[in-house]
């Protein structure tokens, strides 16, 4: 069985993580944007597994865990707190988030 | 051509697909359920690289709570497709090759560094659970425990955050 | 020609077993909905289907015909995408998880190659279980979402938290089952209930998950079971479709063959979960009696149940006066009662058929049970609901854990 690789995981990851900071900066929709951080996050993820398997130590696996837990945490809070903002302004419309005033 | 590399280059075309799917889609949701795309397929790739616990992990936590999340909170909002706002045109014309060429640098320094990393595991060999679940409670042990208190306290935040106004 | 099956083999074999369990798993689900509407209908005292064929028999096939020719309006302001993607990815949620699902113990040899009855044996095998099932919310919620409606978002919105509160109680209710056993994979938990210690040293039935090792699982399958039906949105907690409630809930909006889509995705769930039940903490292909030889009597039991019943279908045939009674009936009844017959003549074949037998009768028991609760239970209130499972069931999972952890230090597994 031949093996895949590791830079081809880690140029994958790359890409990924380019288009994720695209996202991040082009749009314009709050949601959008929160979901460009777990694009971001998920490619990290992919290369700590690409290592993990590249070194047969099971660190990097067990560091995905706790990513992945936190981007969970992360998630519940900043939804929370988008929730919040979108009753309060009316608006997903991230250039209308940027004054403290409503 | 290997069934490896093919699956890999398969999934590896999906993920990439799914990310381009997220830019360009108007509607939240769409780019919600091309996310969704994404994370599976990188799910496929960790099994893949022998990490099933890895990989299950991630569709039960990332693809059905995590994203399950946005999409109820896409509905709740109502949230429209994105309107056009006077962006400065300029930023979108330097902007976008200059990302480009940062995650092509990147790749291409991974991809040139030739034979620094090595794929030590020469059989492919699947990680077990067991072993994972040893090293999280003895070696991990203290980041697993702040971890879980983290958790607590996101819940809590969130609750609070959820309260109506007295 | 055969050069290529043979280096492909496992692939053709895969692809033919995939087939074979997918014509398999629709004609179940199609008698499924027999199988319910009759049994409700005993329950309040009325026939159920008796016209279209025998008993009824043919009811499934008019139900089919009717869908494929009704029309299919797609409601006005619909996201189309979202609204054409939703059915399909419930159905093609609940037809993924019949794949790790093991049949039978063992293999089958054919043209030199040993074919076990189950698709993929994952080490993995419950995990990617509760993985592909996780997926399932996404087709109720978008569903909900784009048909543009205030009933159907209501219903999904509700559904989905539904489905994602009794998640949590579903897989923390199985890891007492994943501890005694020590793997994921669900032929092996099979084993390890076939090499327990049953209850006061007793073995069959007693050396069950439920019933056996260091601390029975009772509480366990109470919440795996009540947990499950929750997940998969039958009575007793269908509010988020029922029809008193909110028109019809999440698939309002659908019509003929989408609606059929859901339909099925709903009834392949049931079967799903009544799989995973009877693996998890009945045994499985195992035997309710002990596999010793002075109980090889009960060897014959599938025959003793076949024979019987096939010449009641012949005897039943008779009283009819068209030609589909007349003939037909006494031909599957003869057919049924051979087979019968064939398992007592070929002891092979009986040894071979006794595993897929237990494991089929336990799947009928789970099926019957739940539509025996739909017959009869009034549906739960959305708060009761979700009091139920976070408050009751949640706990009482996590309890379950822990005793079971702690049976295991002081006794051991196994």
């Amino acid at each position: 069985m031949t093996m895949i690789p590791t830079n081809y995981y880690l140029v994958l990851s790359a890409i990924l993580f380019g288009l994720g900071v695209i996202a991040f900066v082009f749009k314009r929709n709050i949601i959008t944007i929160f979901m460009s951080i777990e694009l971001m996050l998920n490619a990290v993820n992919l290369a700590f597994v690409a290592f993990s398997q590249a070194m047969g130590k099971l660190d990097g696996q067990v560091f995905v865990l706790f990513v992945i837990v936190v981007a969970a945490a992360e998630a519940t809070v900043g939804l929370g707190i988008i929730i919040l903002i979108a009753r309060n302004r009316e608006s997903l419309n991230v250039e209308r988030v940027d004054l403290l005033k409503l | 051509m290997t069934p490896q590399l093919g699956i890999f280059f398969v999934l590896a075309a999906l993920s990439v697909l799914g990310a381009l799917s997220l830019i360009f889609q108007k509607h939240p949701i769409h780019s919600a359920l091309s996310l969704i795309v994404v994370m599976v397929s990188l799910a496929g790739l960790y099994l893949l690289l022998g990490a099933e616990f890895v990989a299950a992990v991630q569709i039960i936590v990332y693809g059905g709570a995590i994203m399950v999340l946005f999409v109820l909170v896409i509905m709740l909002l109502n949230a429209g497709a994105e309107e056009h706002t006077n962006i400065s045109k300029l930023a979108g014309i330097a902007g976008i090759p200059l990302t480009v060429a940062l995650a092509g640098f990147i790749a291409a320094a991974i991809a040139r560094s030739g034979e620094t990393v090595q794929a030590a595991a020469q059989t492919g060999a699947v990680s077990s659970t067991r072993d994972i679940s040893t090293m999280l409670f003895k070696d991990f042990v203290y980041p697993f425990e702040l971890t879980s208190f983290l958790i607590l306290v996101a819940i809590l935040g969130a609750i609070v955050l959820a309260q109506r106004e007295k | 020609m055969s050069v290529f099956l043979s280096t492909n083999a496992i692939l053709i074999i895969t692809l033919v077993k995939i087939a074979l369990l997918l014509f398999i798993v629709l004609t179940v689900n199609a008698y499924l909905t027999w199988f319910e509407r009759k049994v409700v209908a005993h329950i309040q005292s009325r026939w159920g289907p008796h016209r279209v064929g025998p008993h009824g028999l043919l009811q499934p096939l008019a139900d089919g015909l009717k869908f494929l020719f009704k029309e299919d309006p797609t409601p006005a302001g619909v996201d189309k995408f979202v609204y054409f993607l939703a059915p399909l990815l419930s159905l093609a949620v609940a037809l993924t998880s019949i794949a790790v699902i093991p049949f039978g113990p063992a293999p089958i040899r054919l043209f030199g190659h040993d074919i076990y009855l189950g698709i993929a044996d994952l080490n993995m095998g419950i995990l990617a279980l509760f993985a592909i099932t996780s997926l399932g919310v996404y087709g109720i919620a978008l569903a909900g979402w784009s048909s543009n409606s205030k009933y159907p978002l209501l219903g999904g919105l509700r559904s989905s938290a539904q489905m994602i509160s009794y998640e949590l109680a579903l897989t923390m209710s199985v890891v007492g089952v994943l501890l005694l056993a020590g793997t994921f994979n669900l032929r092996e938990i099979i084993d390890a209930q076939a090499n327990a210690h049953g209850l006061f040293g007793w073995q069959g039935i007693f050396s069950w998950n439920i019933f056996s090792g260091p601390f029975p699982q009772i509480v366990g399958f109470l919440c795996f079971f009540i947990a499950a039906v929750a997940e998969t949105n039958r009575v007793p907690f269908d509010l988020p479709e029922a029809e008193s409630e909110l028109v019809a809930g999440f698939h309002t909006e659908y019509a003929s063959f989408k609606f059929a889509m859901f339909f099925i995705a709903e009834y392949t769930s049931m079967i799903t979960v009544s799989c995973l039940c009877s693996i998890l903490f009945f045994g499985g292909w195992l035997s309710p009696f002990p596999a010793t030889p002075t109980w090889a009597f009960t060897h014959y039991l599938p025959s003793v149940l076949l024979i019987p019943f096939g010449l009641w279908v012949i005897w039943d045939g008779m009283r009819y006066e068209t030609i589909l009674g007349r003939l037909i009936l006494p031909g599957i009844g003869t057919a049924i009662a051979a087979v019968g017959a064939a398992f007592v003549y070929f002891p092979a074949v009986n040894e071979f058929i006794q595993g897929p037998f237990w494991l089929l009768s336990k799947i009928f028991v789970f099926l019957f049970v739940y539509v025996w609760m739909r017959g009869t239970l009034p549906r739960f209130r959305y708060d009761q609901l979700m009091n139920v499972g976070w408050k009751l069931l949640l706990p009482a999972s996590i309890a379950n854990v822990v005793i079971t952890a702690f049976a295991i230090l002081k006794w051991g597994a196994r």
